[in-house]
């Protein structure tokens, strides 16, 4: 049952993924973005990594697409399309593409309990962490404590986010006509 | 926007719902799935939900863009500090066990601080994020 979910759920990311590429209607585009996240987030809940899903529903199908449609509302609905035949760009993808996919046939399989990952820290984490904090929430424990260094460097990185779009965007009113004719 | 009854309505019905369940995300992310990012992305979709429907200008006036400003370094600032209060206790940098006497206290203590930080700052910088956006839009 849980295979077929899994199927299910996978065709329709590709199908959305095949027409993000296809259409040229970026609000369509925008919204199946939305749609894509919301698959993926379902995805992740089969895999029982509920954190993970949450963060994707709420960014990825919520966040991203306000901010997306405030991009097209600044520029054009409208993809400009060339129909030129491009060889170099889809020599690269090919080639990326196959190379991620040749990459995966190292990794182990899903769930696999001799993985690697299972095999170095989360053992200690798992054993140490209610007992040593208190908290339930293992993903909490790991995220905040035990590795607090990368949620710092996770929140300095969305605060960086901010304070570069505060500086490109924010200040409308300075330089108003001669820069707003050269965008 | 005069026109779009339903949707004034049903946003009304929604925002403190919402923001609701964000604190909710926020103070049980101990216990559940969630914690300070969710919430706080949760919270900042509160406000961006009111901009769209009632308008940026209204939104101004609820959340002022100076103060979500200050908010946006605040929250980093004090998930920060929070190291710099385990280095003065004796600790490591964000070690919380010796936040309290307890370290299973000091953990809790922490953890619920740092979360509050991340919360702050994620919520803010959506909220600027889209506020930066919408207004360049207008002008």
């Amino acid at each position: 049952m849980e295979h077929l979910i899994v199927i299910v759920l996978l065709s329709f990311l590709a199908i959305t993924a095949v027409a993000v590429v296809m259409l040229h209607d970026l609000f369509a585009v925008v919204m199946l973005f939305g749609i894509y996240s919301l698959l993926t987030a379902a995805i992740f809940l089969v895999l029982d990594a509920v954190d993970v899903a949450f963060t994707e529903a709420a960014v990825g199908a919520g966040i991203s697409t306000v901010l997306m449609l405030a991009t097209l509302a600044l520029t054009a609905r409208k993809e400009k399309t060339s129909l030129r035949f491009a060889p170099i760009p889809l020599l690269v993808v090919t080639i990326t593409g196959a190379a991620l996919v040749y990459g995966t046939l190292d990794m182990p399989r899903y769930g696999d309990p001799t993985a690697a990952i299972h095999q170095h820290v989360a053992p200690d984490y798992l054993q140490r962490g209610p007992r040593e904090t208190g908290i339930p929430n293992v993903v909490t424990s790991v995220l905040a404590s035990y590795r607090g260094y990368d949620t710092l460097g996770e929140v300095t990185v969305i605060f960086t986010a901010g304070v570069g779009v505060m500086m490109l965007l924010g200040s409308s009113r300075r330089g108003t006509k001669r820069t707003r004719g050269k965008r | 926007m005069r026109h779009h009854f339903i949707l004034r309505i049903v946003a009304k019905l929604l925002i403190p719902l919402i923001l609701l369940f964000g604190l909710y995300v926020q103070f049980h992310g101990d216990f559940g799935p969630g914690g300070g990012f969710q919430a706080g992305v949760i919270f900042g979709a509160g406000f961006i939900l009111y901009a769209l429907v009632f308008g940026v200008e209204k939104a101004g006036n609820v959340a002022r863009l100076t103060i979500v400003r200050v908010m946006v370094a605040a929250g980093l600032l004090l998930y920060g500090s929070v190291g710099v209060v385990s280095l003065l206790l004796g600790g490591n940098y964000l070690d919380y066990s010796v936040l309290a006497d307890d370290p299973v206290h000091g953990q809790h203590l922490g953890i619920f601080l740092i979360e509050v930080g991340v919360g702050i700052t994620v919520a803010a910088v959506m909220i600027t994020i889209f506020f930066t956006f919408a207004s360049r839009g207008r002008s």
